[in-house]
């Protein structure tokens, strides 16, 4: 009897530590991150850094390279003026929102889709990039569109914390959906034969198509994905710092001038629609 | 976190299905395939030696998510289609069988010699011996150690997660991206995984005070 008294007890103080952790997890955030930031003179971005065209690690000096990191940098000297810096933290789907809630990242550019759930946690600028969501399948494979995929059997693969993995279960619910942790990792399993087709936003099926010539992007878009650059909630001031930067660097050419350097070479990709 | 057992019990109850499923083919395989090599390491012949080292050495000394990865990634281009969750299990027997093989041998050595030369010299042949007199005592020798490795192998089934095996922590990663609070998400599956692991590691104890 005392045994399980004694081990009841256990299971409870094991409980009552579980309770009280999950009790302290809002703090932090009570700052304004963008009086900050003008005073340290840098911006702290979230950044992928394993998306090539957005933003993808330079082996070979170290430097995530890419469209976003373009982006935010020319942004950041709008912000912060000509010695403004930005600095990189390299962040997964997975990561980037615990991040900017604990502080760690000011803020997230991270071929990060606007949606209304995603809204109630941060706040966005408006959108910087208007991708969608295809599909991408070995050449010469039967499935030419999502609706080819919607049969028993089928594999979709996804990555984690994508949104591109809820909105193929609405095209194709039929299809079972595997989700890996990476786009890397997801397109390594494309290749091993784990999956029929891997599906997330055009830009990174594009991407990824340059580097590998056996796959090719089918049946266009069957979303509208607008990427975004999010902070944390109850920063408003930031927010609005980003829109007005985000406004100077599209009236002043440069925006066209980052599209055409990440994206002339990708075949079929529409400028007419993506220019600003 | 009670809101996340309401809203995704169902994925969370399939995760924790899937992590028992794999725990449990890989203890009864890992057991029966250590123990096996642990035997071969100590037979008087010294080809079966060898190889049972070679296979401990290897297996012990890579990374598990290394292994199962090379059953993901490379054995369907080449040989046949397997799953994740086959692959992860596969990895997770090959890892865990080599980890007990070394603690079964440990119990098998530090059972006296003399049992044995007096099993022969009674007329017992060496697998006679080894079944009747060796084996019971060394498992009693071993039921803490691998009680510990048991407990071991339930957790790093979480390996599953990698190759999109539905397990717990699969279910856990996609419910953290989709609710967006990682932080009880994570611990409601820290919680279950507490679930598996408990009883586990009360048994072994109750094994040890029953048998040793």
């Amino acid at each position: 009897m005392k045994k399980i008294i004694s081990r009841i007890g256990l299971l409870l103080t094991l409980l009552l530590m579980v309770v009280s952790l999950s009790a302290c997890s809002s703090a932090a955030s009570q700052k304004n991150v963008l009086k900050d930031d003008k005073q340290t003179k840098t911006i702290t971005w979230g950044v992928k850094a394993d998306t090539k065209l957005f933003g993808l690690m330079d082996v070979r000096d170290n430097q995530i390279k890419g469209f976003e990191i373009d982006l935010a940098k020319a942004m950041t000297k709008q912000i912060l003026g000509k010695d403004g810096k930005a600095r990189f933290i390299q962040v997964t789907s997975q990561t980037r929102m615990p991040l900017l809630r604990n502080g760690n990242i000011d803020a997230i550019m991270a071929t990060m889709t606007i949606t209304p759930e995603r809204a109630k946690q941060v706040d966005f600028s408006r959108s910087y990039f208007d991708a969608g969501q295809a599909i991408l399948v070995k050449n010469g494979s039967p499935i030419k569109n999502v609706k080819d995929l919607n049969h028993k059997g089928a594999i979709v693969l996804g990555v984690v914390g994508s949104n591109s993995v809820q909105n193929i279960k609405k095209f194709a619910p039929k299809a079972r959906v595997l989700q890996l942790s990476d786009y890397s990792q997801a397109l390594t399993a494309l290749k091993s034969g784990q999956g029929d087709a891997l599906t997330t936003d055009n830009g990174i099926l594009y991407g990824m198509s340059i580097e590998n010539p056996g796959y090719s992007v089918v049946g266009g878009t069957f979303t509208k994905e607008p990427y975004g650059i999010a902070v944390d909630k109850g920063q408003g001031q930031m927010r609005d710092a980003m829109n007005n930067a985000l406004t100077k660097v599209e009236n002043s050419g440069q925006y066209n001038k980052l599209l055409y350097k990440w994206f002339h070479k990708v075949h079929g990709f529409d400028f007419k629609g993506a220019e600003r | 976190m009670i809101s996340i057992f309401q809203n995704y019990g169902g994925e969370l109850l399939y995760g924790l299905g899937q992590t028992l499923l794999c725990s449990i083919i890989a203890l009864v395989f890992a057991l029966i395939i250590g123990s096996g090599f642990a035997i071969l390491e100590v037979v008087p012949n010294k080809f079966f030696r060898v190889i049972a080292r070679v296979y401990i050495e290897v297996f012990r000394n890579i990374p598990l998510l290394v292994i199962t990865m090379f059953f993901y990634v490379v054995i369907p281009m080449y040989i046949v289609e397997i799953s994740g969750f086959a692959s992860g299990t596969i990895g997770l027997i090959l890892y865990s069988s080599a980890f007990i093989a070394e603690t079964v041998r440990s119990g098998i050595q530090s059972v006296d010699p003399g049992q044995m030369e007096g099993a022969r010299a009674n007329g017992l042949s060496f697998w006679q011996a080894m079944r009747y007199i060796v084996l019971p005592q060394a498992f009693r020798y071993v039921i803490p150690p691998l009680g510990n490795q048991f407990i071991n192998l339930v957790k790093n089934s979480s390996v599953l997660a990698f190759v999109a095996g539905f397990d717990l922590m699969y279910q856990g990663n996609v419910i953290a991206s989709d609710s967006l609070q990682s932080m009880s998400t994570y611990l409601c599956v820290g919680v279950l995984y507490l679930i598996l692991t408990l009883p586990l590691s009360y048994y072994m104890r109750y094994l040890e005070k029953k048998l040793a």
